[in-house]
């Protein structure tokens, strides 16, 4: 009980994180697209300058408690998934310095360079984050001590021998990047106007329809290939809400959207994601790690998670330490609230 | 170079080092500016606004570099020692994931306040962002001193089947005796450091004739604190952490010091290389039963030598060890004597004119950040060949999946990766340092 506890505040941790740092990473990725000068790039990077490192932070958090609630998850994926997790490693090294150290110099060449490598890390984190998903939703080659290590790629299949990247993981990366992207052309509609607001809000309408397509692709795909989801939506058909919750963000972005309502769009674009997310997570669920190669080897919520102590011990530090954090969060958040002044 | 175990260790030892060199600073800096931000706050003297603004600067870079090689620290205990991870996370992934609950939501939501909001932020509300920074700061240290602690001297757990350490005691993690001194002595060690920074600027800027108010005011406040610090991480602290191991790590104790025969008086030794074949010190000099009173308050205790431990206790790299040891204790003493010397001048008013002693604080800016590191090897080579001291061999520790050429792989990445995050932190520091302390209020186009 008190394991798959932990897996709901985890997954929420991970929600929390793509809805924050989603947003970040979008606007990163699309800020070389609605800029046209340097003063519209200024606005974009301003309207994340004191928030980006906080919301990168829930990412720590989360990989903290996953760490402590189920420790042979961590160590069977981190070390597992050894290649693209340190491709990640570099993508946020070079991400945060290139936010922080590109305001340091004026010059013609300074800025462009760390705007093309703010843009180029965050594409490529948001393809890694769902290829990541993607390999949760696969199975892994689990082997009876509970470890794997999978290349990067082998021959793009999603068989037992699989890689990291085959066309499946690679279609969530896809669905993953798209979904980010017009998140972060909601956020950055919401902090600012005049033509850099319109540019992002057509963007984000365009983009929108790519999102449409990749989500009902990825649905179907993901119900083939992972027979457990079907099992898991028919045993507790409550679960339905999820997916309900998505499709209701969906839509509801394209209609605040068309009203030109910044911060509705953003806040449905953030449900859409939080119901694709728990979608997942509902349908993986007891497992927390599928074996690709029998489930005698996967991992599941009972099998890797920690002592029942520390579980209960740690709701104790947790509960008032992520409503702290939630609380500092506020305080930023309306302290920068508005539009960023040009 | 082609035993996986070889790779992850250095895999990791390289990038902790490189990575703390960074939260070194920011930790003591942190301290500094809330003392800057106070005496501004009290005397309403705006000369100590613009020292703060010009550190804030400082500080922000170096948070950035810290933030960003922060995060593989994290990540590597699952990628290159998961099966430690899956053995212990139950117990350190208490304090890892506290750190990240309690410490960096606090510092990352504050440090966006401090830096972007002195312009809306009351001068009340600006001088607590500053403090909550620190706090922050601060309380990121202790837990990660906690974590290291417990894989110095485990307490508050038992063991479960396999190979599973559990958690059975939270409050015995978080009181570890051994938490305390470490925790103290490396967060002093952190106010040296940026004590030594921002004197050795101050002392540039003098010497240069640029900024030479703001000059004084670095040079002051550095010495000052400096001073305080530098005899703190010898007494109490430095005591406290050298009885610790003297108690818990016996064989790490005659590792450090050279001590290959168990004596009674053992003595100091100051300079010597150990031969590990022979068993012998060669070419000592020594201070006679100094270790011995030392390490038991008695000149007679006997201390006992690595000829009594065995040869499978023993740390794997003696020679590193002891040296890392000699390095960090060589250097404090030139840092506890340059800081009392420039305090004496400093208290007799003569310190600004002093030309040598201005030089000798400007250069000696890296001494303090090799000591720390020096110490940290001491610390972590002391603690072999053990990952959990008496638990868990480190050779049992890494992840059986990941093969050498993948760590390498990873490790050349790193390597290039920390060198341009080094020309490129240099560079910054040096736009900083040469634009000096602004009188603007900060923040503006970022």
């Amino acid at each position: 009980m008190i394991a798959t506890l932990w897996f709901c505040l985890i997954a929420i941790m991970i929600a929390g994180y793509v809805i924050l740092d989603g947003f970040d990473l979008g606007a990163g990725m699309i800020h070389l697209f609605v800029t046209r000068n340097e003063e519209e790039r200024q606005r974009v990077l301003r309207s994340i300058g004191p928030v980006w490192d906080g919301n990168e932070v829930w990412l720590l958090a989360a990989g903290g408690t996953l760490y402590f609630a189920f420790p042979a998850l961590y160590a069977a994926a981190f070390s597992g998934f050894y290649l693209a997790l340190m491709l990640v490693l570099w993508l946020l090294i070079l991400r945060g310095v290139a936010i922080e150290l590109r305001s340091h110099v004026e010059s013609p060449l300074w800025r462009p360079f760390w705007d093309l490598v703010f843009g180029g890390a965050s594409t490529l984190l948001a393809l890694l984050f769902g290829v990541a998903l993607g390999n949760v939703v696969r199975g892994v080659p689990l082997d009876s001590n509970g470890y794997f290590f999978i290349p990067l790629w082998t021959d793009l299949v999603p068989g037992s021998d699989a890689g990291i990247v085959d066309w499946y993981t690679l279609l969530i990366g896809l669905a993953s990047l798209s979904a980010l992207a017009v998140h972060g052309a909601c956020w950055v509609a919401y902090k600012t106007s005049g033509d850099l607001q319109t540019r992002s809000r057509a963007f984000g309408a365009k983009i929108w329809w790519v999102v449409v397509l990749l989500t009902a692709v990825i649905t179907f795909v993901s119900y083939q290939l992972q027979p457990n989801i079907a099992k898991e939506f028919s045993d507790r058909p409550w679960g339905v809400i999820f997916p309900v919750l998505a499709l209701a963000g969906l839509l509801g972005m394209r209609i605040a959207g068309a009203r030109g309502r910044d911060l509705g769009a953003f806040l449905c674009s953030s449900l859409y994601l939080t119901g694709m997310l728990t979608s997942v997570t509902f349908g993986v669920y007891p497992y927390v790690l599928p074996s690709n190669v029998g489930p005698a080897t996967a991992l599941t919520v009972t099998n890797a998670a920690a002592a029942e102590y520390g579980l209960w011990i740690g709701l104790w530090w947790w509960i008032p330490g992520m409503l702290l954090a939630g609380v500092y969060s506020f305080f930023v958040y309306r302290h920068f609230a508005g539009k960023v002044e040009s | 170079m082609d035993s996986a175990l070889a790779v992850d260790r250095l895999h990791f030892a390289f990038t902790v080092t490189f990575h703390y060199l960074f939260p070194q600073l920011t930790m003591g800096l942190a301290l500094l500016i809330v003392i800057l931000k106070t005496v501004a706050l009290k005397t309403g003297n705006d000369r100590y606004n613009q020292a703060a603004r010009f550190w804030v600067r400082i500080f922000a870079i170096n948070f950035a570099i810290g933030v960003v090689t922060g995060i593989p620290m994290e990540f590597q205990f699952g990628t290159n020692w998961a099966h430690f991870s899956r053995s212990a996370g139950g117990v350190i992934g208490q304090t890892l994931a506290m750190e990240g609950v309690f410490s960096f939501f606090l510092e990352s939501t504050f440090l966006g306040l401090f830096v972007f909001g002195e312009k809306r932020l009351s001068p009340m509300m600006h001088w607590f962002s500053a403090f909550l920074v620190f706090l922050g700061s601060w309380l990121s240290g202790f837990f990660i001193i906690a974590t290291d602690a417990w894989m110095q001297h485990p307490v508050g757990y038992q063991l479960g089947s396999g190979d599973n350490i559990l958690l059975q005691s939270f409050w015995g993690l978080i009181l570890n005796p051994w938490t305390l001194w470490q925790y103290l002595h490396n967060m002093i060690a952190a106010v040296v450091t940026a004590s030594f920074v921002m004197a050795s600027i101050g002392a540039y800027y003098v010497l240069a004739g640029r900024f030479e108010e703001h000059g004084r005011i670095f040079v002051r406040t550095g010495v000052v604190a400096g001073t305080l610090a530098t005899l703190a991480m010898l007494f109490p602290t430095g005591d406290g952490q050298g009885r610790m191991i003297a108690e818990h790590q016996p064989v790490t104790l005659a590792a450090m010091e050279g001590l290959f025969e168990t004596e009674s008086g053992a003595p100091i030794v100051l300079v010597g290389q150990p031969d590990t074949q022979r068993l012998q010190l060669d070419n000592p000099i020594l201070v006679p039963r100094a270790l011995s009173f030392l390490t038991y308050r008695r000149w007679e205790a006997v201390v006992q030598g690595l000829k009594d431990f065995p040869r499978d206790q023993w740390p794997d790299n003696i020679p590193l060890l002891y040296y890392s040891y000699h390095i960090m204790v060589g250097l404090g003493t030139f840092l506890i004597l340059l800081m009392l010397l420039c305090a004496w001048w400093l208290w007799r008013g003569r310190l600004y004119g002093s030309k040598p002693l201005l030089w000798a604080l400007m250069l000696a800016l890296p001494f303090p950040y090799i000591a720390t590191t020096a110490g940290w090897m001491t610390a972590e080579l002391g603690r072999q060949p053990w990952l959990v001291y008496g638990l868990m061999r480190t050779a049992d520790g890494a992840s059986p999946r990941v093969s050498a050429a993948n760590g390498l792989f990873t490790l050349i990445g790193f390597m290039g990766l920390y060198l341009v995050l080094g020309v490129l932190f240099l560079f910054l520091i040096h736009r900083e340092v040469d634009h000096g302390p602004a009188v603007e209020i900060g923040g503006g186009a970022r």
